[in-house]
């Protein structure tokens, strides 16, 4: 088991499962990925896009259909778990009921041989890294969900892994906690400096954690880039509607220069940028709520006239609901304060209107 | 219709579905097991202590509780400790596993005494197993396996087994996957696994199996008179009281066995279960659901 590395290579990491009626089917297909020592990456996507499958076949708890792992130049995938020696932290947190928070945190340096006094030592410093001091002695049952989510974590680095797998830590704890114990795991990891995989289903949490975000869907990865380029560049529709891209409506193509394409619809005309080579024709346009400018604005250039249809109030901000007279409903968010049934115009600049070949 | 100054709880009516249950301990277990008590202290003849104490003086009765012990605690032993790591082993889910779970379960549906006629002709001097053996000169001594210790044993392991694997088994599935993982990713093989994970997380229903296997091995009853030899070395308590109650018709000595055996029971019982308060009992899981 090695205590440091400098690359993680997933080389087409492959996984099926027999499906209905004996038919395998990819949970994962063709992973390639190299992390470096120290990043932090988020894969990303909804639920059944094989991201957990794909940690799992990292922490060696499936095995591969195909491809393989090296850790630098030793091939990792046919290693057993215990001989990998990754830290992960499970969703429901995976505590052993039996066992005090200490011997909890302590289990894997035990398993290691670790003398009973480093071991003392060493759980010490992992709670006061995850500030639970003084609950040593507890069991997991007498803890909260947030507790108990940090004596996963705790675990799992005090054993100074080269690599901490997360699936999901996050998603059994209320919206506060939520948001805490994401400083938290972000603080630890600049503290440690572990490279870090972290699996998930919200984009918050992968945009504000990650070095570098790998989307995906059905087992097939979308694009794998950093948080800035896949929230303002996404890769395909499929990536943009889940970094929330709500507003994906088709036009129709009139001309193209260089990245910028002309489209026309049954409203408005509108002036955006390509993002993949298009066909001929059609074209399908995706707008992000908060790109849209209510009041006209910049020039002249891609304004919407419609009127307000519904309005979600959320404190600084509102989500309204802009109807078109042909009917296509545009989602805004704005700080301006709308009417329902007003007339508004809306704007939207020309790089923020991202043009994707036609579904 | 006077007004209560305290409020209380109004009373719930589904409370009344614990009647017939109630009526049904009472009339079938309290009842007859006070009467019981009560009527082994009213011997035929002597004082209210005379039948316990004709008990532990005659030389066929109390050697009865050893002879019980005998068989009872080694048949109880094999089926825990052999049901444990099979249990153990078809926990995952796999294509065998419901036929060898179905194979290992029948003989719960058997009797006790269609499983003793079975074994009388397949262990018995002429069975097949003695044929089988001495055909192919694999053993060529003389094979005695009914009427014996030995018969009384396999009946006990045979019609025990099933019921200590299925406990054993429920407790294990019961036991959240994700622990051991959780356990080999921190570097425990699988050995270490069983013993740090599974086997503390099942001492608790390991123990109660233990209890429940013991209590209906210590009854042992038509497999002792039908295999064994009732008059000697499987001469069990139940063969005692029998006799005491249907040859004798001492009702009275009857009843002081039945309770001296449901005392031993007891303490049996009493001393697994205290040991089982060392160990952690709570829910088998590893957090949020």
């Amino acid at each position: 088991m090695k205590h440091d590395f400098n690359e993680l290579r997933l080389d087409r990491v492959t996984r099926r499962f027999a499906g209905q009626g004996g038919q395998a089917f990819a949970a994962l297909s063709e992973l390639t990925l190299n992390v470096r020592r120290g990043e932090f990456i988020a894969l990303l996507g909804p639920s059944g896009c094989g991201k957990s499958t794909a940690l799992n076949c990292i922490a060696g708890l499936l095995p591969l259909s195909g491809g393989s792992i090296h850790l630098d130049n030793e091939r990792i995938d046919t290693l057993p778990p215990e001989r990998r020696g990754f830290g992960m932290v499970f969703q429901n947190y995976a505590l052993f009921p039996h066992m005090s928070v200490a011997r909890n945190v302590g289990f894997g340096l035990r398993m290691r041989g670790v003398p009973n006094a480093d071991i003392e030592a060493r759980v010490d410093h992992a709670l006061k890294l995850v500030q639970l001091t003084g609950q040593a002695h507890k069991l997991p049952g007498q803890l909260s969900g947030g507790q108990q989510q940090r004596v996963a974590i705790a675990r799992a680095i005090v054993i100074e892994p080269p690599l901490i797998l997360m699936d999901e830590p996050l998603s059994n704890l209320d919206a506060k906690l939520r948001l805490e114990t994401r400083s938290e795991i972000r603080r630890i990891h600049r503290e440690l400096g572990r490279s870090t995989i972290y699996v998930t289903h919200d984009q918050d949490e992968a945009l504000s954690l990650a070095d570098r975000i790998v989307v995906m869907k059905d087992g097939v990865v979308q694009q794998i880039a950093t948080p800035q380029v896949v929230y303002g560049e996404p890769a395909n529709l499929h990536v943009a509607r889940f970094m929330g891209y709500r507003n994906v409506f088709p036009m129709t193509i009139e001309r193209e220069e260089g990245t910028r394409v002309a489209l026309s619809g049954p409203d408005f005309p509108l002036t955006g940028t390509r993002m993949l080579p298009l066909g001929d024709g059609r074209a399908t346009v995706a707008v992000r709520p908060d790109d849209f400018v209510v009041g006209g604005g910049v020039g002249d250039v891609n304004t919407v006239s419609g009127t307000v249809d519904n309005v979600e109030y959320s404190g600084r901000e509102s989500l309204i609901d802009v109807m078109t007279p042909s009917g296509l409903k545009l989602i805004v968010r704005t700080a301006v304060p709308v009417q329902l049934g007003e007339p508004v115009r809306v704007s939207v600049p020309v790089d923020r209107a991202l043009v994707y070949p036609a579904e | 219709m006077g007004t209560t100054l305290a409020p209380r709880a109004p009373f719930d009516r589904a409370l009344l579905l614990v009647l017939p249950a109630a009526a049904f301990m009472l009339l079938l277990f309290v009842y007859p097991f006070v009467y019981g008590l009560i009527l082994s202290f009213e011997p035929v003849q002597g004082g209210w202590l005379a039948n316990y104490r004709k008990f532990f003086t005659t030389d066929n009765l109390w050697p009865t509780i050893w002879t019980t012990l005998r068989l009872a605690l080694p048949a109880t032993l094999i089926n825990v400790g052999f049901a444990l790591p099979i249990a153990y082993k078809m926990r995952v889910r796999s294509r065998y596993q419901r036929w060898i779970t179905t194979i290992l379960v029948v003989p719960i549906t058997l009797g006790t005494v269609l499983i003793a006629e079975g074994m009388l002709t397949y262990f018995g001097p002429k069975g097949w197993l003695s044929q089988f053996l001495q055909l192919t000169h694999l053993y060529d001594g003389p094979i005695r396996l009914t009427h014996n210790y030995w018969g009384v044993l396999i009946s006990l392991v045979v019609s025990g087994f099933p019921f200590a694997f299925l406990l054993i088994l429920s407790y294990i599935t019961g036991i959240d996957p994700v622990l051991p993982r959780a356990a080999a990713t921190l570097g425990a093989s699988p050995a270490a696994q069983f013993r740090h994970i599974y086997l503390p997380l099942l001492a608790p229903g390991v123990a109660m199996c233990f209890c429940l296997a013991f209590v209906q091995a210590f009854s042992v009853f038509p497999s002792a008179v039908l295999l064994g030899a009732p008059a000697g070395p499987t001469r069990v308590i139940s063969i005692a009281a029998y006799e005491a109650a249907f040859e004798q018709y001492d009702y009275s000595l009857a009843s002081a066995v039945a309770m001296i055996m449901g005392f031993v029971q007891l303490l049996i019982v009493a001393a697994v279960l205290a040991l089982r308060n060392a160990f952690y009992r709570g829910p088998v899981a590893g957090g949020k659901g």
